[in-house]
């Protein structure tokens, strides 16, 4: 039927003559692709597993000796086997702290302006390079950390801090220019972009029915904006200050180099601290002793729990705000 | 060649509301039809709980054109898309019923084979970001159809049926997605032409194209009439009116009546055919 | 009238204030670049890009095996993570049902989100114990985990914006669903693939916590892929907190070196996709 006069003009073979035809046709190599696409993606399940059940299986002679104590021993004597992670955990909530204080306001107030004050060209321009931002190597930070802002914690931001908050416990003693402070500045920086850029696209997504809404009963720019908009976008915001948490309690290089690396509970922000991240990327190398080995694991264990939930919120609350603008319209 | 002057010659007749050549070959009911191509018997369609369409039954004619028409919703293009169970892209998706193809079960026949004697063009034009060559090249290739210098002649064949190779014989490796808007859709009936299809189903192939466009689109229409079966789903009246032989109007999932274009468009024997046409149609 | 008054001025201070803000976030990419460039740029030279690193004391130098350590273990990393990346977004977006691509989806969202440091932990764990030694193929494998799940993510992303008609107009001519997926639908998607991919790749060049233990460092060539390797990162760490000038003049050109081609990759993948993004919302 096919063959004969045919609507080109051109003979063809009636039966299909597919390459692929001891396997049946289309149906087979159909099969085949899906099956070896769903090998390769299922190897994303099968490393995040692996990871952290490896992770659970070579921390476990901590955990039986030390238990849930680990986390709230503040001594970490390598000499003799006696591991408590307080240190590490109070400073890396401490910097983490720091970082956080600077960056929401600045954060916020940043996305605030790019998402309802600013042009759209300007906007968009300035996120570019905000975005960019969060490109940049921690590693290069950390050379900056190193060379520039320590000595500028030490010389002229220390003690200007300590001249007018003297007073609270929080900026007393001596400032060596690495610390608590110091490494909290830079890890602002580096989470900075994460905030302004989710908190401006959430405020986009805020409808322009609201605004209006806002603005034709008499309101000024601002007062729409931190009225209706802000709250409407808040859950959102909220998403993005938990994902740049996450950020600042996992990163590792930047603030190994200007934290000082000394295990210390101190109220002062000028001391030298350590944080998880440092102390793994510090003594992982010259851990002698499986204990020793294993408290590091533990440490990335809990590292990963951490920052594990704080993503899962931050993911929720943003995209429960996309759905609540999405709804409003 | 041939085929593209005779019907750059039409292109002020086939603006006329009526057939020009044909219109006095449209047989009168019952006599000297056209062999049935698809027979159409109780064709249920439903998307998961919900009937779209109900019933549907229909000879359509060999090598003739038939317009489906009405409004939108109505489950024309369902029905279309049963003819090449594209609707199985759709999950939940579910045709019942009996729809042949000749004498083969559209529902039994391998979707590859189907899909070979069934071509489709869509509302959209949808050039692959492929050259012009390959686009063409494609459905031969898919199937084993032809290679080396078959092909390039398969090509040029298909090209001309499609009254696209004069505008595109000294382009063929360039990118499809340069070509204009109509000549994109023109592409893609030049696609599925190449494979020799002995049924061409169109979804609305102008509505997305100038008016200089559609009266190429319509043109070609005549043409490949000769070659293969025809089905055109229009929201245009006046386009049905144009080229089709025949005209089925759908309504709320049924086909409402079903016979030669100049019965429905003059004398409907339905209510509700005489009040679309009419345009008294809510 | 007072009180609009009032209401004026703080619109105007708090547009101001925010518009500080901006800046503020702006300034510190500049500043970066800036300081890089003073410090670094007069030290990139033809012996700082070709010479191995001279022993500790001795002035001068270069990075050589670093720069070329930091390719072979992208390359590594590409090797492993983007082949088995690709297919795996090509399974969410073309063949995934409901469930296999969800719970996919939400390992990669997971794994994306692993502190850097904790890769490389499981990198050892993984290759290093088992190898008995650092080698690059360790190191491949650390920044491989950390850019399969974003490979994954972008894939299937950029091949959903792939529009279904152009998906049915291959199946209209009786091609099946592989055929259609890797001669119409990969195509279409492929700028965008090929971009994201870059960029993951920009993201985890920079990486330098898990590397530490397990490509380690090396102050001469690596041979083959068995032995421990220099890289960029993990030079400029370790010369950034060396007690010798000479090595800290050479981590600030490293650094400008390093956050030069990440930032290079970056905006040309950017200006490429917000191209590819506004010519689709014309058509």
């Amino acid at each position: 039927m096919a063959s004969s006069n045919t609507a080109v003009g051109v003979r063809l073979p009636s039966a299909p003559r597919g390459r692929w035809r001891w396997l049946g046709g289309t149906k087979g190599v159909d099969l085949i692709a899906r099956l070896v696409t769903l090998l390769a993606a299922l190897s994303v399940l099968v490393v995040t597993v692996w990871l952290v059940v490896d992770l659970w299986q070579k921390s476990s002679l901590p955990r039986h000796q030390f238990g849930f104590r680990f986390l709230v021993d503040r001594v970490w004597d390598p000499v003799f086997g006696h591991f408590g992670a307080l240190p590490f955990v109070y400073g890396t909530l401490v910097t983490s702290a720091v970082a956080m204080v600077i960056s929401i306001p600045l954060g916020v107030g940043a996305a605030i302006f790019l998402a309802e004050l600013a042009p759209r060209g300007l906007s968009d321009t300035l996120t570019f390079f905000i975005e960019l931002l969060a490109a940049v190597p921690s590693v290069v930070f950390g050379v900056v950390g190193v060379f520039v802002v320590v000595p500028w914690v030490r010389t002229s931001f220390g003690p200007l801090l300590k001249d007018v908050l003297g007073f609270t416990p929080l900026f007393q003693g001596p400032d060596y220019g690495v610390g608590f402070l110091t490494a909290g500045l830079v890890l602002s920086i580096m989470v900075l972009p994460f905030i302004v850029s989710i908190s401006r696209e959430v405020l986009l997504s805020v409808p322009v029915e609201l605004r209006e809404g806002a603005l034709a009963l008499g309101s000024t720019k601002w007062e729409s904006t931190w009225k209706v908009v802000v709250p409407t976008a808040r859950t959102g915001i909220l998403g993005s200050i938990f994902l740049a948490l996450a950020r600042a309690l996992g990163e590792t290089m930047a603030v190994t180099m200007v934290i000082g690396n000394t295990p210390k509970i101190v109220a002062s922000l000028f001391s030298p601290g350590y944080s998880i991240a440092a102390v793994i990327a510090n003594e992982f190398t010259e851990a002698t002793g499986d204990l020793y080995l294993q408290s590091l694991v533990e440490l990335g264990l809990v590292l990963f729990g951490v920052t594990l939930v704080l993503h899962a919120l931050a993911r929720l609350l943003v995209s429960a705000t996309a759905q609540k603008a999405r709804g409003a319209v | 060649m041939i085929a593209t002057d005779a019907a750059r010659a039409n292109v002020t007749e086939n603006l006329n509301p009526e057939r020009p050549q044909e219109a006095a070959a449209v047989p009168e009911t019952g006599k000297t039809q056209a062999a049935v191509k698809i027979k159409a018997r109780n064709v249920d369609f439903f998307y998961g709980a919900k009937q779209v369409l109900q019933g549907i039954s229909a000879d359509i004619r060999e090598r003739k054109i038939t317009a489906l028409i009405g409004p939108s919703g109505c489950g024309k293009t369902t029905f279309l898309r049963t003819i090449n169970r594209m609707y199985e892209t759709v999950k939940h998706a579910r045709a019942e019923g009996e729809l042949l193809l000749d004498s083969d079960s559209i529902f039994d026949l391998a979707l590859p084979n189907l899909r070979r004697r069934v071509g489709m063009v869509f509302q959209k034009p949808n050039p692959f970001p492929k050259s012009i060559f390959d686009n063409v090249a494609y459905g031969p290739r898919v199937h084993g159809l032809a290679n080396g210098a078959r092909l390039t002649e398969l090509v040029e064949q298909s090209l001309r049926g499609a009254a696209l190779w004069d505008e595109v014989k000294d382009s063929l490796q360039k990118s499809a997605l340069s070509l204009s808007g109509g000549q994109q859709q023109r592409l893609s009936i030049a696609r599925a032409l190449a494979i020799d299809p002995e049924v061409l189903l169109l979804d609305e192939p102008c509505s997305a194209l100038d008016p200089i466009s559609t009266a190429k689109i319509e043109e070609l229409l005549f043409t490949i009439e000769n070659r293969c079966t025809l089905i055109i789903v229009t929201h245009n009246m006046a386009q049905a009116a144009r080229v089709a032989d025949y005209t089925g109007f759908f309504l709320m999932g049924k086909l409402v009546e079903f016979n030669d274009t100049k019965t429905i468009f003059t004398t409907p024997a339905r209510k509700e055919t005489e009040d679309y046409i009419t345009g008294r149609f809510g | 009238m007072n009180r609009l008054g009032w209401r004026k001025a703080v619109n105007a201070i708090m547009s101001a204030v925010t518009a500080l803000c901006a800046v503020t976030a702006v300034a510190p990419l500049l500043f970066v670049l800036g300081i890089l460039a003073v410090k670094g740029a007069s030290s990139i030279n033809w012996s700082f890009l070709t010479q191995l690193p001279k022993p500790t004391g001795e002035l001068g130098g270069g990075m050589a095996n670093a720069i070329v350590g930091s390719g072979q273990l992208l390359l590594l990393a590409a090797l492993f993570g983007v082949p088995l990346g690709v297919a795996g977004g090509i399974y969410l977006s073309e063949f995934g049902g409901w469930g296999v691509p969800f719970v996919v989806r939400y390992a990669a969202d997971l794994l994306v989100s692993v502190p850097s440091i904790v890769i490389g932990i499981f990198a050892y764990a993984v290759v290093v114990v088992r190898m008995g030694h650092f080698s690059s193929l360790a190191g491949g494998f650390a920044l491989a985990v950390m850019l399969l799940p974003i490979v994954v993510t972008n894939t299937e992303q950029f091949l959903r914006t792939v529009p279904v008609w152009l998906r049915e107009g291959s199946l209209a001519l009786g091609a099946g669903h592989w055929k259609t997926t890797i001669s119409v639908v990969v195509p279409a998607a492929m700028q965008g693939i090929l971009t994201g991919i870059l960029l993951a790749l920009a993201r985890v060049a920079g990486e330098t916590a898990p590397l530490l233990f397990t490509a380690f460092n090396n102050d001469y060539w690596a041979r083959g892929f068995q032995q421990p390797v220099s890289s960029l990162p993990v030079r400029i760490y370790e010369y950034a907190l060396s007690p010798y000038d000479d090595y800290h003049r050479q981590a600030w050109a490293a650094a400008l070196l390093l956050l030069g081609l990440v930032l290079i990759v970056n905006v040309l993948s950017r200006l490429v996709l917000a191209k590819k993004m506004a010519s689709r919302r014309i058509a």
